[in-house]
């Protein structure tokens, strides 16, 4: 927790507000120059452009995906396997036990279901949620961040946040408010 | 381009107004009203008939042998085909880069969700003791039983658990950040926090939405070859068997191009009225019905070519009975039933050529609806038109279907109607953070 003398409660991070997606994409470049690595930005749709601002890295959950995927295709087809050869062998006409163009299309299935419910697991996971209540709710209009509201926010853990200077940097990337969020 | 899509008066706050007003105001609307009470009151027929079903059997219905498949097969086929088209257009066409889908997959996804329901209930109630239908999952027991993995009928079983899975997954996924507009839009304390529950406190980080778009893409993805799967493995239901006419390698695709054909044609019947009803001519744009217009054509070209393929092969292949079921469907007994989809999918959709007609949504809304009914026959005609004319003439027989059976069959629309109206008035019906990002794509263009 840094050091300041300007406010006594605990600070989650300085908030700033933006006009346009623009703004918002062109400050959260400026913030990630100048060395601040503990950052989100809030807007109301998905943006890629934003991710290169925020220097965020690809989303690993397409491997987790692939990894689900796997493991489903082996489940999904070694239960027909031992299924139909070991624990109940039928002799139909003679055809070969393990007949397994026939387990081909269960197996399809056990690895579409596995992979997308991977995916979903882990997209609880990586952005922990359910979490219904978050210090940046305690932002006065934060819910036009779900509407019409384009926000950055610098957290107070950061190695460079320091509560005068921080404000003042974000005060420079001309925004609509700068606000501190408690957290 | 994307002013094709999105009128240029929208703006992100009246795109969130327009939308979310659907599900917070209109209390009292009287249309939505009778509406949801005629559907309840076909819901009720349904639960009617499945208690007399459940009470009597499958005596009830018109099946007897050789024609043991009846309604209930036919019905299962045409609902998940109408599933069929939410899926195409939500995960297909997101992939192809296709913005119009944007302000319709929601809708489109939910007929998807309420399809399926009354899909999956059909193979049950077929079964005769559906208080058996357990048998079909894969459960260690004491009998030391397996399904029969190499049947088509347990390949089925396991498409259409994976198909409802993964579709009200993604449908809910997507639902996610317009559930926590809900929540900010509202000042009632109680729905706020009901919203927020629903919505998982989803709050639009950055760092989500990365993920998010990330994990809803490789869905989609994974979506496109599933619903493939899930209509190849319908139409190896019947392919797999030897019946005359059904014994063909052309099923699998053709009941693929037969479900996207059906689904638009249900989305096109039901986005059109409730586009007039909400007024959302300006999200869902004169635009989006033409492209579905076409898409509707050009699948039902497919279609033709299907049934030009199975008229081709049953005259090459020189099988007799092939030959006879053939000609038998177009002035057999079933004659009419023939003529019928021949009228509904065939004459009808080449009206689709003309501009004129992909500019009406009148028009547009009744040739759509002539599908829905052709689609129903051209199932009808292929489960009894070759069951009843199988290769022994002595056990020829005429089938129709009963009184349970009309019930059951209006009864289930019943179902698919009742969660529709409900999903229109309290979830909302266009993907709100979508068509904001379409707002944002069109303002930096």
């Amino acid at each position: 927790m840094n050091q300041n003398d300007l406010t006594s409660i605990p600070l989650y991070g300085l908030m700033a507000e933006f006009d346009s997606a623009e703004e918002l994409i062109a400050a959260a470049r400026l913030t990630t120059k100048a060395g601040y690595k503990i950052t989100d930005a809030y807007a109301p749709f998905p943006i890629e452009d934003l991710n290169d601002a925020l220097d965020l890295p690809a989303s690993r959950i397409p491997i987790v995906m692939l990894c689900g995927a796997i493991i489903g295709a082996f489940l999904g087809y070694g239960m027909q396997y031992y299924a139909t050869v070991i624990s109940y062998p039928m002799n139909i006409g003679g055809r070969a036990l393990p007949s397994w163009p026939g387990l081909i299309p269960v197996t399809i299935e056990f690895t579409i279901l596995a992979a997308v419910c991977c995916g979903i697991f882990s997209l609880f996971i990586v952005t922990k949620l359910p979490r219904v209540y978050h210090p940046v709710f305690n932002h006065p209009d934060f819910r036009r961040a779900s509407q019409d509201g384009f926000f950055l926010c610098i957290r107070a853990k950061d190695k460079r946040f320091d509560y005068v200077a921080t404000e003042r940097f974000l005060r420079d990337l001309d925004p609509i408010s700068v606000m501190a969020v408690e957290k | 381009m994307i002013d094709r899509v999105i009128s240029p008066e929208e703006t992100y706050d009246s795109v969130n107004e327009r939308i979310s007003a659907i599900v917070f105001k209109r209390q009292r609307s009287w249309g939505w009203l009778i509406g949801f009470a005629l559907a309840f009151l076909l819901l009720s027929v349904l639960v009617g008939s499945l208690f007399w079903l459940f009470f009597r059997g499958v005596g009830i219905w018109g099946i007897n042998i050789p024609v043991a498949w009846g309604f209930a097969i036919i019905n299962y086929v045409w609902w998940i085909e109408i599933a069929q088209g939410g899926t195409f257009i939500s995960a297909v066409l997101l992939l192809f880069h296709q913005q119009w889908r944007t302000s319709v997959n929601r809708f489109t996804e939910a007929v998807t969700l309420f399809a399926l329901a009354c899909a999956g209930l059909f193979p049950v109630l077929h079964l005769g003791r559906p208080q058996y239908a357990f048998y079909l999952m894969p459960y260690p027991n004491t009998l030391g039983l397996w399904p029969q993995f190499i049947s088509p009928l347990v390949w089925d079983f396991f498409a259409v658990v994976t198909y409802g899975s993964v579709s009200i997954l993604f449908w809910y996924m997507g639902l996610v950040p317009d559930l926590a507009t809900l929540r900010d839009r509202t000042d009632r304390k109680y729905l706020r926090r009901l919203y927020s529950i629903m919505s998982f406190g989803w709050r639009n980080s950055a760092r989500h939405w990365n993920h998010y778009e990330t994990t809803y893409k490789v869905i989609a993805a994974l979506a496109a070859p599933l619903v493939i799967s899930v209509h190849s493995i319908v139409g190896l239901d019947f392919a797999y068997t030897i019946v005359p006419g059904w014994h063909s390698t052309i099923f699998p695709p053709f009941f693929v191009v037969g479900a996207i054909f059906s689904g638009f044609a249900m989305v096109l019947t039901l986005v059109i009225p409730v586009r007039a009803i909400y007024r959302l001519h300006n999200v869902i744009t004169d635009n989006h019905l033409r492209n579905m217009a076409k898409m509707l054509l050009a699948m039902g070209m497919f279609v033709l070519f299907g049934h030009f393929s199975e008229l081709f092969m049953a005259w090459f292949s020189g099988d007799i009975y092939d030959q006879y079921h053939a000609t038998h469907e177009a002035l057999g007994t079933y004659a009419p039933v023939f003529w019928i989809t021949f009228v509904c999918n065939i004459v009808l959709i080449q009206l689709l050529w003309f501009k004129y007609v992909r500019h009406s949504p009148v028009i547009l809304f009744l040739v759509a609806g002539a599908v829905n009914v052709g689609m129903w026959t051209e199932r009808y005609l292929n489960v009894v038109g070759s069951l009843h004319r199988d290769y022994l003439p002595s056990s020829w027989a005429i089938y129709h279907g009963s009184f349970w059976d009309w019930s059951t069959f209006i009864g289930s629309m019943g179902l698919f109607l009742t969660l529709l109206f409900l999903f229109v008035r309290f979830l909302p019906l266009v993907s709100i953070s979508e068509v904001r990002r379409l707002v944002y794509e069109r303002d930096i263009e």
